[in-house]
């Protein structure tokens, strides 16, 4: 309960920024795919867990870590592709609430498909990067690795929606649904596409937990909640938002955890959203819908 | 001219038939009712006198099918009107913990504990309802916020470990030889619970169906479909939201409350939490929200579902030896399957649909001045 301005203060915040950049990179996947396809995954998560499972098995097979990082990003792609092809598609049309929920179940199945496939240990990769001194401050190396491959990838996201043909086509679905089939865009592509994308995102996601967490079946559950917050936080759909909310949260966390106890950082990161949720409906940065 | 009271006529004898038919309809479903509450009464007995090597054990899964039935019909008053909360694993929790708390650090007893867990946890549905409603979260954003409020409370039973034990749980203190109307526990006593449960479960559908007959209901089908619509004929919208949360909260907080007084033990992952609240949401849509025992049908679902696999599973060495003890999430994967099916295929879950086909049967023949008159 001691909370004073000093050095391990310091370093709580430093740290929560760090922890903001993977938080990050989990929002953008969910809003990408919120956004353009109105949908919410409320198995994103789960997907996460799929990829770092993935991951842990190609990696116990031997293979090279790069290797097994990209089999994990594009097992998780697919697994966002099949999600939607199978899954989401069929209820397109029907009330949103269902498309939430539908993903709920998908929730049950990979939990189900983890616990069966690897049972309710924990698993670790056994790659450890060590961390880094600076003035008493310690940071480890795979958070700073996470930040920065965080950052990079939401750059390279804004390149691609910005300067290639299906992402500005991506734009434009997101901006209108109903317009864009008659301008010759095939939605249903866009649509596999972005799941796609949001799914390798998932996988990138994975790939940097993997360096920093044990993996068990219902690790989706601990941070799951916190994306979705984080999410509707910055505006559903809403990317730069999302990040600055991940920064938010994380902050709250990390220093709220440092001062209290974990729980009590979560706690009071969730009970912040309520409010806030309360005074803006539409999120810090959404714009009025 | 002629032509006209012809049909008129006509017409008015279709309606006194069906009036007839309703009256005859409705003679038979009081005793159908009637029926089946003798059998759900004679049930123990017939447990006891049938299977007695495993009594406590089949009793077992009617008193928790009964349970959730209850708790599931709470959070359908909520659900069937379009308000999907994943926020009631928080109003079970405060219920359990609530009342489990006050007896094991004041010493109070659950017959005041339940009311002032019950308050508490109307109070915290109307605190988030209330902006909710009035800033018109509704879909998505009402999803995912209720879920902010249920992890909310699981955070702060796990932080408060001091008193609740943490994540390992706690256990109410034990009165006597754990039989006490004062402390109201009766977990040795499976015959006593199922009968609590029993008239639980009752009650519950008492209050379902009085909110299915009172305006109210109406107001929030209006409201569910059109808000701004329903505003506009003289409907307060988040008045008539509130009054329907704060049933649904009491009714999921004296659940979790007898469930803990059954289990006598309490853990932030079996009375509150995310996992409960998915529990609850998907029960729910299995077995139907929209009607009166579409809750309990799914309830029995699960119940049955989860146990028979396990069974099953316990039963046979090859599927023990393909899966290990992972073959224990067994259940919850076919569970998993079964929702995605039923929600592209089967929306109104299992009762909702099959009692649609066998209306659609009855209302055939009748046309359509039978619809108008059966309002």
């Amino acid at each position: 309960m001691d909370c004073q301005l000093d050095i391990f203060f310091l370093e709580a915040v430093l740290n929560g920024l760090l922890l903001a950049g993977l938080f990050a990179l989990l929002a953008l996947g969910l809003n990408l795919i919120f956004g353009v396809i109105d949908v919410v995954w409320i198995c994103y998560a789960e997907l996460v867990m799929v990829g770092m499972y993935g991951i842990y098995a190609v990696d116990k097979l031997g293979v090279p870590f790069a290797l097994a990082v990209l089999f994990g990003i594009a097992l998780v792609a697919l697994g966002g592709v099949l999600l939607h092809y199978l899954v989401i598609r069929p209820v397109l049309d029907s009330a949103p609430i269902n498309q939430l929920l539908v993903t709920g179940g998908v929730l049950f199945v990979l939990q189900a498909a983890a616990t069966m496939a690897f049972g309710i240990d924990f698993k670790n990769i056994g790659i450890r990067l060590g961390s880094v001194s600076v003035l008493d401050m310690s940071f480890s190396y795979a958070r700073i690795v996470t930040f920065g491959v965080a950052i990079a990838a939401m750059l390279l996201l804004w390149v691609f929606l910005q300067r290639t043909y299906i992402g500005i086509a991506i734009r434009a679905i997101a901006q209108d649904r109903a317009i864009m089939p008659l301008m010759g865009v095939d939605q249903r592509r866009i649509y596999l596409v972005t799941s796609g994308i949001g799914g390798a995102l998932a996988g990138l996601a994975a790939a940097l937990m993997v360096l920093q967490f044990d993996i068990y079946p219902q690790i989706g559950l601990q941070f799951g909640p916190l994306i979705f917050m984080i999410c509707v936080l910055g505006g559903l759909g809403n990317m730069i938002g999302g990040f600055v909310a991940a920064v938010i949260i994380s902050e709250f966390i990390a220093v709220g955890g440092s001062c209290f106890a974990t729980e009590w950082g979560y706690a009071i990161a969730f009970l912040f959203f309520m409010v806030v949720i309360f005074i803006r409906p539409q999120g810090l940065f959404g714009g009025k819908s | 001219m002629k032509h006209q009271v012809l049909k008129h006529q006509v017409l008015k004898h279709q309606v006194l038939k069906h009036q007839v038919l309703k009256g005859e309809l409705l003679k038979r479903r009081w005793s159908a009712w009637l029926i089946g509450l003798a059998l759900l009464i004679l049930l123990p007995l017939g447990v006891r006198y049938g299977l007695p090597a495993s009594e406590k054990y089949y009793l077992h899964i009617l008193i928790q099918i009964l349970l959730w039935a209850f708790i599931y019909t709470g959070w359908s008053l909520m659900g069937r009107f379009g308000l999907t909360s994943f926020g009631h694993g928080a109003f079970t929790g405060i219920g359990a913990y609530g009342v489990v708390l006050l007896w094991n650090y004041a010493g109070i007893t659950p017959w005041i504990g339940i009311p002032v867990a019950v308050v508490v946890a109307v109070i915290v549905g109307l605190l988030v309802g209330y902006p909710c409603f009035r800033l018109r979260i509704v879909g998505h954003y009402f999803a995912l916020l209720t879920l902010a409020l249920t992890e909310f409370v699981r955070l702060c039973i796990v932080g408060l470990r001091d008193y609740t034990g943490g994540s390992l749980g706690t256990q109410p203190a034990r009165y006597g030889d754990g039989i006490s109307l004062y402390a109201l526990q009766f977990e040795p006593d499976r015959v006593l619970a199922y009968y609590i449960a029993l008239a639980l479960w009752l009650v519950g559908l008492v209050i379902w169906w009085r909110v299915d007959r009172s305006m109210d209901r109406y107001a929030l089908q209006a409201a569910s479909q059109d808000e701004d619509a329903a505003a506009s004929v003289g409907i307060d919208v988040t008045r008539e939201k509130l009054k329907v949360t704060a049933i649904s909260a009491a009714m999921c907080a004296v659940g979790g409350a007898i469930y803990a007084q059954y289990q006598m033990y309490i853990g932030p992952e079996t009375v509150a939490g995310l996992a409960i609240s998915l529990n609850i949401v998907f029960a729910v849509i299995a077995g139907g929200m929209g009607v009166m025992l579409g809750p309990t049908v799914g309830a029995v679902f699960t119940q049955v579902l989860s146990e028979g696999l396990r069974v099953t599973i316990q039963g046979s060495a090859t599927l023990e030896k393909l899966f290990g003890t992972g073959a224990l999430a067994l259940d919850t994967m076919i569970y998993g399957l079964l929702l995605i099916l039923f929600i592209i295929y089967m929306p109104k879950g299992i009762l909702g649909t099959l009692m649609e086909r066998r209306e659609k049967k009855a209302h055939a023949p009748a046309g359509s001045p039978a619809q108008a008159v059966s309002r």
